[in-house]
């Protein structure tokens, strides 16, 4: 079998040990270790995947979220979770297990010979095929690809985004869109063809951090200080 | 919130210029390199927050004030925005109208560095400011009721 796959795999069993450990200890504070340790498997598993810019968003964001995490959880003073365990939420839980394992088996082990008709690993939806004739600008002439194993839409990418001067000039005088002649296709997508989803994302975080804001703030707790009930 | 042991405060001194280089380069690389705007911006933020945790909130009340993250926040959203509006100098929400350049090059593809400067502004600021919240916070109501035996 393909080396990177078996470490997928060896991931994928690390990822789901830690998961049910978080989901199962009575310490919190090992809790929340246990989903940083998820955390950083799933940045290795998009670095082997070839997503560095994905690797290296969710080490940075997993690094700050376990500080804030831990931090909350060592001032807190009551240390573990005390409630009963209830039956029906590890019976889900398996039962999840369960599903993922017959989904894992199936895509990786039989998709050779089409098996639970799933797409072979690796093996995109959006392929180059279908990106070229989506990217290509209007009233470029079709575009007819060779017909090779589609691997990336990296290519069309290639293809469309990424021009010499005195092309984009061309294009500019025929009133066609400017190719973005980024070297990291990623940014291209996220700032300039879908520049729009991006601002609805920074929308979030800033909402977000007001909601933060509005919760936190000193006033509301002078003002409430007497009654509230904050634990 | 006191700070940290004689030890941490030194490495802390040693490596925080490092963690904001590097927080610096993938934000302005980032459309060259993997990286970007978010990257960045955590990078640059969690150097600020290894600096709180190592110095206390002291140092925090007289440099990196929570009315300069909240200032932060605000100007990448209006940064990014106003890139946005740039666009319709060529007739549309979001155009990239300035000159793409040679691909590799710092000063290449158009509008993507300003955006990537403007999140990475945002998001860093954003997140400090997260943090302080949390800790500047719990500090205020750990004074108010000591007698619960919370330490900040």
């Amino acid at each position: 079998m393909d080396p990177v796959l078996l470490l997928l795999l060896a991931l994928l069993g690390f990822m789901l040990a830690g998961s049910l450990i978080a989901v199962e200890t009575r310490d919190l504070l090992s809790s929340v270790i246990c989903v940083g340790a998820v955390g950083f498997g799933t940045s290795l598993v998009f670095l082997l995947l070839g997503a560095p810019d994905l690797a290296l968003t969710q080490v940075v964001v997993e690094i700050l979220i376990l500080v804030v995490l831990v931090r909350v959880i060592i001032t807190r003073r009551d240390k573990t979770y005390t409630a009963s365990r209830a039956t029906l939420p590890v019976g889900l839980v398996l039962l999840a297990l369960g599903v993922m394992a017959a989904i894992v088996f199936g895509t990786l082990v039989t998709a050779e010979e089409g098996g639970l008709q799933m797409r072979r690993f690796g093996d995109p939806l959006l392929n180059e095929q279908a990106e070229a004739s989506i990217m290509a600008p209007v009233g470029e002439p079709e575009v007819a690809l060779t017909k090779t194993e589609p691997r990336s839409i990296g290519g069309a990418y290639l293809k469309h985004g990424v021009k010499s001067a005195e092309e984009a000039e061309a294009q500019v005088a025929k009133h066609l869109p400017k190719p973005p002649n980024a070297s990291n296709y990623v940014m291209a997508i996220l700032l300039d063809f879908r520049a729009y989803d991006t601002l609805g994302e920074a929308t979030v975080i800033f909402v977000a951090i007001i909601g933060v804001y509005a919760i936190l703030r000193k006033v509301g707790r002078i003002r409430h200080a007497g009654n509230v009930a904050d634990r | 919130m006191q700070g940290m042991s004689p030890i941490v405060k030194n490495i802390t001194r040693l490596v925080a210029g490092f963690i904001a280089l590097y927080g610096a380069y993938t934000v302005l690389y980032g459309h060259v390199t993997p990286g970007g705007g978010f990257s960045g911006g955590v990078v640059l933020a969690s150097g600020l927050v290894l600096v709180v945790l190592a110095f206390g909130v002291g140092l925090e009340q007289s440099v990196l004030s929570d009315a300069a993250a909240k200032l932060g926040d605000s100007l990448g959203a209006l940064l990014f925005l106003a890139v946005a509006f740039l666009g319709y100098g060529a007739g549309m929400f979001f155009v990239n109208l300035l000159p793409s350049g040679e691909t590799g090059r710092l000063a290449s593809a158009g509008t993507i560095p300003i955006s990537n400067i403007a999140i990475g502004i945002k998001v860093g600021a954003g997140l400090l400011s997260l943090f302080v919240a949390l800790a500047v916070f719990r500090r205020y109501r750990a004074e108010q009721r000591s007698d619960t035996g919370m330490e900040a």
